[in-house]
């Protein structure tokens, strides 16, 4: 990895965990949604690094794009209430929930952390819209197809769901 | 600087979004916290298939990972509003309906 490379990749995983501690430390609903916005845009960022234009760009898009903006009207329709109130209670399941995770955490990264491929030179063509695309049509055409059904099923199972009752 | 870094970036922000889910009680923070997990995953796809670029395979899983994930959200915020609407609260400690 190049120079550059490096310091995307340690600016973007700076914003990237201040992002992500902002989304479950703030105690506003629409501070999180912002949190959540810086994390996703930095880690589009950090997909530039690994050769991934096209998902660099779909994260953008689907993500900081619908996702929080998604977020942002449910905070905007629900109001005031989408704020809950401070923790209060079971402390000691909650410390011990974040000390567990701590734990799997640490262990996780610190033997991952050696693990070493060497970076080998990218071929042609690899992650740009081309290359993905052809990847999608020539191997996974069905799922994405199916893709499209998912996500008319979920359209559909939202507005069933979430539609107010009449009766 | 090589992949063994990426991967522990991806573990530190799974961890990030798993310790979320478990110790807030917001449920839009909750599903905030299912996205930051589901993001550290695409992060560990990416990267490993960087390392191995003979084919797509990882992006291609990044790429259905994205189109689920809304999916998800999709249905996540509806049934968040029609728990909204019965409970008045988005508080998941009195989300009590089926427990006795």
């Amino acid at each position: 990895m190049t120079i550059p490379g490096a310091t995307m990749f340690v600016v973007t995983a700076i914003f990237a965990i201040a992002g992500g501690l902002i989304t479950i430390w703030s105690t506003r609903p629409l501070r999180a949604a912002i949190g959540l916005l810086i994390h996703i845009v930095s880690l589009s960022g950090m997909f530039l690094t690994l050769n991934a234009h096209l998902m660099a760009v779909l994260q953008l898009l689907v993500y900081a794009g619908a996702v929080v903006v998604l977020f942002v009207f449910v905070i905007m329709l629900i109001g005031p209430a989408a704020e809950v109130g401070p923790i209060e209670g079971r402390l000691a399941s909650r410390t011990l929930s974040i000390a567990m995770v701590v734990a799997v955490v640490l262990a996780l990264s610190t033997s991952v952390a050696y693990f070493d491929a060497p970076w080998v030179e990218v071929p042609d063509g690899f992650g740009t819209v081309q290359g993905l695309g052809m990847a999608i049509y020539q191997q996974a055409a069905v799922p994405f197809e199916i893709i499209s059904i998912t996500l008319l099923v979920a359209i559909i199972g939202a507005i069933a769901v979430a539609r107010s009752r009449t009766e | 600087m090589g992949i063994g870094t990426y991967l522990a970036l991806a573990s530190v922000l799974f961890g990030i979004g798993a310790s979320g889910f478990l110790v807030r009680r917001n449920m839009l923070i909750q599903l905030m916290s299912i996205e930051l997990m589901l993001n550290s995953v695409n992060v560990l796809l990416l990267a490993f298939n960087r390392a191995y670029p003979g084919n797509h395979d990882g992006q291609l899983f990044a790429f259905f990972v994205i189109a689920v994930a809304a999916a998800e959200l999709v249905i996540g915020l509806s049934i968040l509003i029609a728990y909204y609407r019965i409970k008045k609260t988005l508080d998941t400690d009195d989300a009590t309906l089926l427990k006795y």
